[in-house]
């Protein structure tokens, strides 16, 4: 539980930023709000060289409307994200799901961008993203979010690359997130995202795989005029996901199914809430 | 009239404005100048033999004080790790332990060497440099299995993996029970592996001065005597030259009871040294290496009548021991001598067998033996009920031991001082609304819906203990209490306890009784404990439900010794005749002549002044051991509501009604916060916790608190509390032990309620933690 010995340098700009990963090479890592790599390195499962923190980055926090996209930055807490008032007008799923990450130590620290690059597969937003077809946009360039989640833990971003913000489609539309879990601050052992938008429906499921999973099958049935239910069998079509200590395989493909259709059946109003 | 104006009144814990904001003194808060960190290497298989330990580039790191391994300390430690008696006299087989493993490892977490660096950080590199090479063993991990003669031995070169096996009464006393029943229901009931997870880890500071030869230690205990007796034993020291400081303790739950190998490592390093060495356990560590609780499965069968009259019960209990005895792993068997419960039996067979593993030892977790019991008896009724196709209340007032029949000799012989469980339970039912909670139940079931409401009316035996009891299952030294009330010449008093909080409150409650007792104001009144170096000779420590009802009493008769002689004091000082004098509200003053008196300060005054009566000395000052007759024996009814989700398993706890019967009740808000934390620890076993290993290799994989599912705030839901108050008759103040009631409580009313719901699936037993995936798995065969 003590961490190996480190650098540390703090960025007041994305260049500045980027330079002292360079400068620190291959080992050096981001820190964000610090709630998934301080943990790692506290069990020595990560020893970075140098953290280059980016916490003193001005703007890096912002979230705004523009363009008809929803706009967050990378550093935009949880927190910050379920109260803002942008976010539960243009894409209130996401401010429901910012107020069910983690609990309020996690909520206050906990950042956009330090979900999307830490890529866990309990992550909550990567699920959003990639239903919605968002886009990660780095100091470099704008990654789709389909193209940025390659494996447990592992994305598209090179070493020195630093996620800026994730700009998301406006969408306030029938929405629900139901994330199943053993304690309130836990991860989800299943979650299930449903937006309905442009006339159909977008269905994201967390933890059932390395990577978020968009459930096209469910989203194709109910375009086709399945109801909930019928639709919800299709949630766990080609899943493989791994078991753990609180969920088989098995079982978390049953909750795929069963979350699903409460996502729908509670977004679209006709079921009361429960996870 | 009395002066009871604090007792059983509902004041604030005077501890609490230090400790809540953060004034608190924690084992890590005292450092001493030139102090050297320890870290310890430990094994990271569960079973091996250790080839070699390779320490060059450790010993080469930056900041190294030294690298020791077990033979460095060969020279400073002696003996084995100390195994009690407790209610298993003769074991069979308790392996030899030297706090540093040599040759062979027992199990994962087993220390293998040590480093000592001039920082934290230092040690951590340094113990990561260290190669051990090890030769994998089979590790010992199904109980059942371990009991084949095949089966491979937790300890290599061991005749087998028994360390005890004890059948308290045989079939024999059964026999006509079960030859009179009507029906026989039977259960394997399982105990989930439990890790205590105090808030505050455990951690040793040690300074040994070399020209004196003094070795003082600071560590986070909830018995620092005990420390103070094995330690200077193994170091070979008397125990005057060593004083074990416990400051402000973070939770314990019988975790810190027990000797660990760091408290005799770091002492030793500091002797080998000639530094001040400090070691705190992380948390990974503490979750590995803190001895665990339960870890048993109970095999039981229960005979009955149609009419529900409760007969015979059978039942063995295998215990985990895991790799060596714990100090006080065989307390745990207390399980079988409280199987009965609250009800008449004609008899009990009871047998106990502690099973050697390779899992870090089991010891006293909150309540020890008499949660496993009560759950164990409370599970079986239910059964006969369901059976039987009666309502489990019925069945429960119909086997109570009745208010008049106390003092009960119960089927071991121990003697139960008082109760009313029958008034309890209607306590209960009344408040959760019982009836109208069946006739929601029966309508929400129409709409397949799964409602449980679950039972348990428990008992348990607490207050350790009567000398004659309590001597021999230490192995000589009684687990009675002592005080040492001291009155300064200005009047404060301060009071020397032998137990010592660690999160009971006993500055405001032990407070409360003086303060009543002298009329002095509370914040005269100063209460010390945790310091070897203060108070009486010895203290007991604080475990079992204990310190009230023994160490609160003991209080109580130091103080009346004062009383006494101030008496005496007083009547010299007014002319009057001893036999005259009375004591109230904090003043002496003659029989019938009121304005005749002397304030308590006054003669604390003068006690130390001049003119005291002939051949009385001077203070004011006594000394009380208290050697309780029998235990006490705390009871009450929790009623627990809940509602299954039938396709997801989650359990919703949507109610929780407790009554509870400490007897006086000293400070009722106390009460209810051991009894909050009690019940939220014990619903934790019933749905969240559970400490995993695989059961092959023996890698322990719940150790961190993302996979040691503790619940939070969130998940314990308000509870609903009142009490009955039968006051013990074993102590002048009745009181019982309360801080283990909610633990031994709830396990049972969580578990009957889960089952209750799922009765209508043919489902009838639940195993713990009935978490989601286990329902669900359940529920989805009960339907196929
Ligand atoms: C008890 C607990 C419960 C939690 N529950 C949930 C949950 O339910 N759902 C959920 O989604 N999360 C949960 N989390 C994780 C939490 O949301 C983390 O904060 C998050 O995963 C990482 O964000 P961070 O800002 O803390 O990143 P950090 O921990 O600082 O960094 C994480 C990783 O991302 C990299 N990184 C961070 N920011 C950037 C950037 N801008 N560009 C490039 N790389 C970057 C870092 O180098 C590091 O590798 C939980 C955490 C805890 C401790």
């Amino acid at each position: 539980m003590i961490p190996a010995a480190f650098e540390y340098a703090r960025a007041s700009s994305v260049d500045e930023a980027s330079k002292l990963l360079n400068k620190f090479g291959e080992d050096a890592k981001v820190l964000a709000g610090g709630h998934s790599l301080i943990p790692l390195m506290r069990l020595r499962l990560a020893q970075p060289a140098a953290l280059v923190d980016i916490n003193g980055i001005k703007d890096l926090d912002q979230i705004k409307e523009s363009g008809g996209k929803l706009h967050v930055g990378a550093l935009a807490r949880h927190v910050a994200i379920h109260g803002s008032s942008v976010v539960n007008e243009k894409l209130p799923l996401l401010a429901e799901i910012a107020g069910e990450v983690g609990d309020n130590q996690v909520r206050n620290m906990g950042t956009m961008g330090g979900v999307i690059a830490h890529a866990d597969a309990a992550g909550d937003y990567p699920t959003l993203a990639l239903m919605l077809d968002a886009d990660v946009v780095t100091n470099r360039r704008t990654i789709p979010a389909r193209d940025f989640f390659k494996d447990l833990f592992t994305t598209a971003l090179g070493p020195d690359e630093i996620v800026t913000e994730v700009v998301f489609p406006v969408a306030n539309g029938p929405h629900k997130y139901v994330k199943f879990r053993r304690r309130l601050f836990d991860w989800a052992i299943v979650g299930v995202a449903a937006q309905k938008m442009n006339g159909g429906w977008r269905i994201g499921l967390t933890n059932v795989g390395p990577t978020p999973v968009r459930a096209t099958a469910v989203e194709k049935a109910l375009h086709d005029g399945a109801k909930a239910e019928e639709a919800a069998q299709h949630a766990s079509d080609g899943l493989d996901p791994a078991g753990d200590l609180r969920a088989s395989p098995e079982y978390k493909k049953h909750l795929a199914r069963v979350l699903t259709k409460r996502a729908v059946l509670q977004a679209s109003g006709q079921a009361e809430g429960k996870q | 009239m009395a002066v009871t104006q604090l007792v059983g009144a509902k004041i604030h814990r005077r501890e609490d404005p230090r400790l809540i904001t953060g004034h608190g003194h924690y084992i890590d808060d005292f450092t001493r100048t030139g102090t050297a960190y320890a870290a310890f290497v430990r094994s990271p298989l569960a079973h091996a033999r250790v080839k070699s330990i390779d320490v060059t580039d450790a010993s080469k790191a930056p900041g190294v004080v030294g690298v020791y391994t077990a033979r460095d300390f060969k020279g400073q430690l002696a003996g084995t790790h100390p195994a009690a008696p407790a209610f298993v006299a003769e074991k069979k087989y308790v392996p030899e332990r030297f706090p540093i493993a040599e040759k062979e490892v027992c199990y994962q977490g087993e220390i293998v060497a040590a480093v000592l660096a001039e920082t934290k950080g230092q040690a951590a590199d340094a113990a990561n440099m260290i190669q051990v090479d090890y030769d994998e063993l089979p590790a010992v991990m199904d109980l059942e299995k371990a009991l084949d003669a095949k089966s491979p031995k937790a300890h290599e070169g061991a005749a087998d993996n028994v360390c005890w096996d004890l059948a308290y009464t045989g079939p024999e006393v059964t026999e006509a029970a079960f030859k009179e029943a009507d029906v026989v229901v039977k259960q394997r009931i399982l105990q989930n592996r439990l890790a205590p997870v105090p808030m505050e880890p455990r951690g040793v500071m040690a300074e040994y001065e070399t020209y004196d030869k003094k070795l003082t230690i600071w560590m986070s205990s909830q018995n620092p005597h005990f420390i103070r007796l094995f330690v200077s034993g193994s170091m070979g020291l008397k125990e005057s030259q060593v004083r074990v400081i416990s400051p402000d303790v973070g939770g314990g739950f019988g975790s810190k009871i027990s000797p660990y190998p760091e408290d005799y490592l770091v002492p030793a390093l500091s002797r080998m040294t000639e530094r001040p060495v400090k070691w705190i356990e992380t948390r990974t560590e503490s979750i590995q290496n803190a001895t665990h609780g339960r870890g048993q499965f109970y095999e039981v069968e229960v005979a009955a009548k149609k009419d529900g009259t409760l007969l015979g019960m059978r039942m063995t209990q295998y215990l985990d021991v895991g790799a060596y005895a714990g100090t006080f792993s065989a307390f745990q068997a207390c399980a079988c001598l409280m199987a009965g419960g609250a009800y008449k039996w004609k008899g009990i067979s009871a047998r106990t067998i502690g099973i050697l593993t390779n899992r870090v030892p089991t010891d006293p977790y909150r309540g020890a033996g008499r949660p496993e019991a009560t759950h164990l008896v409370e599970r079986m009724v239910d059964l006969v009920a369901d059976e039987l196709k009666m309502d489990p209340v019925e069945v429960r007032r119909k086997n109570f031991i009745q208010p008049n029949e106390f003092p009960y000799t119960q089927s071991f012989g121990l003697v139960v001082d008082s109760g009313d469980y029958e008034k309890a339970l209607d306590r209960a039912l009344e408040m959760a609304g019982y009836q109208d909670l069946r006739r929601k139940q029966a309508d929400m079931r129409k709409q397949g819906r799964y409602l449980g409401i679950g039972i348990s009316t428990w008992i348990e035996l607490c207050g350790f203990g009567p000398s004659a009891a309590t001597a021999p299952a230490t192995g000589g030294i009684a687990l009675v209490e002592s005080a040492q009330v001291r009155v300064t010449p200005t009047g404060s008093v301060i009071v020397y306890t032998g137990t010592h909080s660690h999160g009971q409150g006993h500055e405001t409650t032990f407070g409360q009784i003086v303060a009543d007792q002298l009329g002095v104001p509370l914040e005269n009144i100063e209460l010390r404990h945790g310091d070897t170096a203060e108070g009486t000779a010895f203290g007991y420590g604080t475990y079992g439900s204990r310190s009230l009802a023994v160490g609160g009493v003991a209080v109580s008769k130091a103080v009346g010794k004062v009383i006494d002689k101030g008496k005496k004091l007083a009547a010299h000082m007014l002319e009057a005749a001893e036999e005259d004098v009375v004591f109230e509200h904090g003043s002496f003053h003659v029989k019938g002549s009121p304005d005749k008196s002397k304030a308590f300060g006054e003669v604390a005054f003068a006690s130390y002044g001049m003119s005291l009566p002939q051949g009385m000395e001077q203070g004011l000052e006594a000394v009380a051991y208290f050697d309780p007759p029998n235990l006490v024996w705390p009871f009450g009814a929790h009623i627990a509501v809940v509602e299954v989700d039938p396709e997801t398993g989650h359990v919703e706890l949507q109610k929780y009604v407790a009554v509870d019967d400490c007897g006086n009740i000293i400070n009722p808000m106390i009460v209810d916060g051991q009894l909050h934390g009690g019940v939220a620890q014990s619903i934790a076993q019933a749905l969240y916790e559970e400490v995993v290993y695989d059961d092959e290799t023996g890698q322990l994989k719940t150790g961190t608190l993302l996979d040691y599912n503790i619940p939070g705030i969130g998940e314990i839901p308000a509870m609903d509390l009142d009490h009955t108050v039968t006051p013990s008759p074993t102590n002048d103040l009745g009181v019982k032990g309360i801080g283990e009631a909610g633990t031994i409580a709830a396990t049972a009313s969580v578990i009957n309620a889960v089952v209750d719901a799922l009765s209508p699936l043919g489902i009838k037993h639940v195993d713990m933690p009935a978490s989601p995936d286990r329902l669900w798995k359940m529920i989805k065969e009960a339907r196929n």
